[in-house]
């Protein structure tokens, strides 16, 4: 055992513990930034504004806490043919564990096309561009190209849009409507106002990760906590799908059986 | 010693024989300098002897052997090496692609459940019929009390390709003629005329195999871990190469609903 002075530690702005009397490693009271959890939080706080506390270190207004639940709602099901939730059931599907049909729910849902990192990519547009709809429709024609490489492909569509889109879906336009109403949003209100034009810089419509973006910027969050909120707002439907498939059983879950097509291999000419 | 003494005992130490790094010194392997006494390994002995201590590149190139032939398969629909064409298609990352297909490797119908499941299958059964039981009973008891057995029967064809590669290249390693591989195509012979008609698959035959070189199932599972990997891959290359969402995409009328029909409001429910 390390003498108490030596002990490396773990710093944090978040959580604060007071053990228990007759045990070192289990805590009494916990406190997030400030708060008892367990004898004052609970009951008094929604899950919700409890979210928005771990994130902010402070608690949101009425208008936030509708904000972030109703975008909490929007999406806490991206729908059965998201890609994210595809992960999901191709886990449910073949019986693997629970976890992992999470953890595929996650990897799926990460990317840039409707994933975490679109998030993170619109916050940081926001950050740039406020809103200043020229500087938007700069950033969107000529988006910033890094030099060097990344883990993450550049963007191939402007993020927050829906490069597959015909037109704004209801869904879409009945979310940013209610947010822009609920969370008294300026920036929604311009989303909302903007919208036509942005659509046509991005040539294409406005995606629900659009306004998720937008959201979590109105709500003062930062591109990685932007990123990393949206990954786990959007595990429920994942979560439900994959296992109602794992009831159902892969005989009844797509294999496009006929969909693969080998086609002639023309090779790199490298070869020992 | 109570559970605090016990805790308290671990705090900051972490007493191992398995290994560690000694920071611009060397590393330690199972009591093996890594940098002067293993860095001549194979890869997969090097991974053999982390998993099981033993020293055996014959049996690493064994293990090596059934990886390609069994489990690296670059066909995007198998439902790991889906994870990672979605992934692509979402242009997500390729770790994040080999990360979630790994992690639903540990599948019931392919994968990590049965590789371990057929092992073990394979040692109890050894052991029932050395106890005096015969392999009817004990096949029949199995079939019985999980509705089927790991390593015999296979999703989407009933037919597996890959038994008469493995077997031929089990044979030039010297292999297949063991006592538990005998075993596992007893029980495919005694399944095949039974109204089952399960068939013995890959997965089967691997279990036999190194159950002869004295591999545990337990050992099994994390010898397979990263098995598929090769094959999750390129599924991941493919995909990144296409359009972005262009990984078998589903129009609306995909969704096959069973539901309640009716349209319900909210707070106004029966």
């Amino acid at each position: 055992m390390t003498t108490p002075s030596k002990q490396e530690t773990i710093t944090t702005k978040i959580w604060k513990e007071i053990p228990e009397d007759d045990n070192p490693f289990a805590a009494k009271v916990c406190y997030c930034s400030g708060f008892d959890v367990y004898g004052d939080l609970l009951g008094k706080a929604s899950y919700i504004e409890y979210l928005y506390l771990l994130f902010k270190l402070e608690p949101p207004s009425q208008n936030q806490a509708k904000l972030l639940e109703g975008l909490s709602i929007a999406l806490a099901n991206p729908g059965i043919r998201d890609h994210s939730v595809r992960g999901a059931m191709n886990a449910g599907a073949g019986g693997s564990t629970h976890a992992s049909a999470l953890i595929a729910a996650l990897a799926v849902g990460a990317g840039n096309l409707g994933g975490g990192r679109e998030i993170y990519n619109m916050v940081k547009y926001w950050e740039q561009c406020g809103t200043d709809i020229n500087a938007w429709e700069q950033m969107i024609k000529e988006p910033p190209v890094e030099e060097r490489a990344d883990v993450w492909v550049p963007m191939e569509h402007a993020p927050g849009f829906d490069p597959s889109g015909a037109s704004c879906t209801l869904p879409v336009k009945q979310v940013l409507a209610y947010l822009a109403e609920v969370g008294v949003s300026e920036k929604l209100k311009w989303l909302q106002a903007n919208r036509l034009d942005l659509e046509e810089f991005a040539e294409c419509p406005l995606a629900m990760s659009g306004i998720a973006a937008t959201v979590f910027y109105d709500l003062g969050l930062n591109p990685n906590q932007a990123e990393m909120l949206f990954l786990l707002l959007r595990l429920p439907g994942a979560a439900v799908h994959a296992l109602e498939q794992e009831q159902l059983g892969w005989r009844r879950y797509p294999f496009f059986s006929e969909g693969l097509k080998l086609q002639e291999y023309h090779s790199t000419g490298e070869q020992e | 010693m109570d559970r605090n003494e016990m805790l308290e005992k671990y705090e900051d130490n972490w007493e191992t024989s398995m290994g560690g790094w000694f920071p611009g010194e060397k590393v330690i392997l199972r009591g093996k300098n890594v940098l002067t006494e293993l860095n001549n390994d194979r890869w997969v002995e090097y991974l053999l002897f982390g998993i099981t201590g033993k020293r055996s590149p014959r049996v690493a190139r064994l293990i090596e052997g059934m990886w390609l032939i069994c489990t690296s398969f670059p066909d995007p629909r198998l439902w790991n090496n889906r994870i990672a064409a979605l992934c692509a298609t979402t242009r997500s990352t390729g770790v994040l692609g080999s990360a979630g297909a790994l992690a639903i490797s540990e599948a019931t119908i392919y994968g990590l459940k049965p590789i371990q499941g057929v092992s073990d299958f394979l040692y109890r059964t050894s052991k029932k019929i050395a106890e005096g039981q015969c392999l009817e009973d004990v096949v029949k008891s199995e079939v019985k009390k999980y509705r089927g057995i790991y390593g015999y029967g296979r999703p989407v064809v009933d037919q597996d390709e890959r038994v008469e590669p493995l077997l031929d290249f089990a044979r030039s390693m010297g292999a297949g003629d063991g006592e538990y591989t005998k075993l596992a195509f007893a029980v495919d012979e005694y399944l095949a005329n039974s109204r089952l008609k399960y068939r013995i698959n890959a997965s089967g035959v691997v279990a036999g195999l190194l159950a002869d070189e004295g591999i545990t199932a337990k050992e099994l599972y994390h010898i397979a871990t990263l098995t598929f990997t090769a094959g999750v891959i390129p599924c991941y290359i493919d995909a990144l190469d296409k359009p972005e969402g262009a990984f078998f995409p589903l129009r609306v009328s995909r969704v096959n609903y069973e539901g309640i029909e009716e349209c319900r409001v909210w707070g106004k429910q029966k």
